[in-house]
């Protein structure tokens, strides 16, 4: 523990004042030794306990972090897991459209997002929801069904509408959040802090699209299942009691690959790109094909589109 | 699709039309920037990879060879070979010599008479489907893979649509998440 070694100034180069870091040292232990005792959770570390807000981590700090994230997952599951922070790309801002005249509903996306996200298998947690619509009603929510499970899709008489976060410009989630654990990033991508996330699911409540999900137990993902590429704002495993969200599979988008539910879907409906880049295939989408965007009335401003390719 | 069927001489030569139009269009196509910037790839080509061919069944000149036997280019339904393929594409009259060359088996051909190899597919399809194939040019038509800021792998229009049958075939399901209830009657579950 590093509380217990006062600060060396050749060990990093972060120190504050030696007198004024091994005081606030000294607190934050005791703070969290009470903490520890008051509330049992023996399992948080004082580095976890101590740990600042993401946005507010300096570089070497945020080193630090990965390192013992790193370290608790190679023990929890076995095998190395890495833990990126890339940074969002200058000039890009991420926006998805997806085809419901091609959508069938067949989940592949649901269980491929599953797969590369982390998501807990026990009990079940899925970024996105598959609407099952009926034809005659059109877009009509009071008729959506996301259970059906019959031996074929696409059924006749019925479309099909996947649901997952729309990446909004202007969040409400964001906006609801008392501790400021979930933000927009310059690409566009609303994103969670794991480790400052409260718990308090006031963004489920304000989240219009339901694409936010709580940890209500432990999440439980067999080590083979563990997806080890993983990003901090991202998926890698999440601790009980915290919110998570679709990212658009940052730890892919930010490293140029396309997310997985893109590249499992069978029908191609899902498109993906930079919306600043006039040439990508999103803003082909949006100039020349028939779009919308899910509760537009609400002014969340979604960066995620609905088209009609045919 | 139910279209004219073809007594006369009209709908050939509407063909041969749609055929040049759409070699014409599929020229100026690439000299836009959205088909030059997504693909890297010989000007006349999009990357894809190999046709889907039933195993075994390429190249066709294996079989058909034209020295050892002449092509019967009777118009008929094909009782000796390749009985499991039934057309489901297009007007009842349409059969394998409208896309598959009778003196060059291992090739399609275009309604004008051009060759086509089964890797360039896709400009078969094109002569009666521009608007698809215009869109799965710049990638909204058909599934990409590999980089949304550079390098594509694109799919043939027959890697998804059997084109003696090109309707989509409809999926089992995934299975659907689990109900609430359930969740919270599982042990250690839920609460």
């Amino acid at each position: 523990m590093t509380a217990q070694e006062p600060c060396q100034p050749s060990s990093g180069g972060q120190c504050p004042s030696t007198e004024e870091g091994s005081r606030r040292e000294f607190l934050g232990v005791a703070v969290a030794a009470v903490a520890a005792a008051l509330t049992g959770c023996e399992k948080l570390s004082a580095e976890e306990f101590l740990q600042d807000k993401f946005t507010e981590l300096s570089k070497s700090e945020v080193q630090t972090v990965i390192a013992r994230l790193e370290k608790e997952y190679k023990e929890k599951y076995g095998k190395e897991v890495k833990v990126g922070n890339a940074p969002p790309v200058p000039g890009v801002i991420f926006g998805y459209a997806l085809d419901l005249s091609r959508c069938i509903g067949c989940r592949r996306c649901v269980h491929a997002c599953v797969k590369e996200n982390n998501q807990s298998r026990e009990p079940e947690i899925q970024w996105i929801k598959v609407l099952e619509l009926e034809k005659e009603e059109g877009v009509n929510l009071q008729h959506a069904e996301h259970y059906y499970n019959p031996d074929e899709v696409p059924r006749e008489g019925h479309f099909y509408m996947p649901v997952q976060c729309q990446q909004c410009k202007k969040p409400p989630c964001v906006k609801v959040c008392p501790v400021g654990a979930t933000w927009r990033e310059k690409d566009g991508i609303v994103v969670v802090d794991y480790n400052w996330c409260i718990g308090c699911r006031y963004c489920m409540a304000a989240c219009p699209y339901g694409a936010r999900h709580f940890n209500w137990g432990e999440p439980q993902i067999a080590s083979k299942d563990v997806n080890p590429e993983t990003h901090y704002l991202g998926n890698r495993p999440r601790p009980k009691g915290v919110v998570e969200k679709c990212t658009f599979c940052i730890q892919r988008t930010r490293e140029g690959k396309y997310p997985a539910c893109l590249e499992v879907c069978p029908t191609g409906s899902r498109k993906f790109g930079n919306l600043l880049d006039k040439e990508s295939e999103i803003r082909y989408v949006l100039e020349n094909k028939r779009v919308f965007k899910l509760k537009e009335e609400l002014n969340t401003q979604p960066n995620f589109f609905y088209f009609y390719g045919v | 699709m139910t279209q004219t069927p073809r007594p006369s001489i009209l709908p050939g030569l509407f063909a041969c039309f749609l055929a040049f139009a759409a070699t014409a269009a599929t020229a100026e196509e690439h000299k836009k920037p959205h088909a030059a910037a997504a693909v890297e790839a010989p000007k006349d080509q999009v990357q894809v990879p190999k046709p889907p061919f039933t195993e075994g069944i390429f190249p066709c000149s294996q079989c058909h060879d034209p020295s050892a036997m002449a092509p019967n280019q009777k118009r008929r339904v094909l009782k000796d070979m390749h009985t499991e393929i039934t057309l489901h594409h297009g007007p009842d009259t349409r059969w394998c010599l409208d896309c598959h060359d009778a003196f060059n088996r291992d090739n399609l051909h275009l309604a004008n008479g051009k060759l086509v190899s089964f890797n360039t597919s896709y400009q078969l399809c094109g002569q009666c489907h521009g608007d698809k194939l215009r869109d799965w040019r710049v990638g909204v038509h058909g599934k990409r893979t590999g980089m949304w800021n550079g390098a594509k792998q694109y799919l043939l229009c027959v890697h998804c649509h059997n084109p003696h049958s090109p309707h989509f075939k409809p999926l089992k399901p995934m299975p659907p998440p689990a109900r609430p209830e359930a969740i919270q009657l599982k042990n250690g579950g839920a609460r």
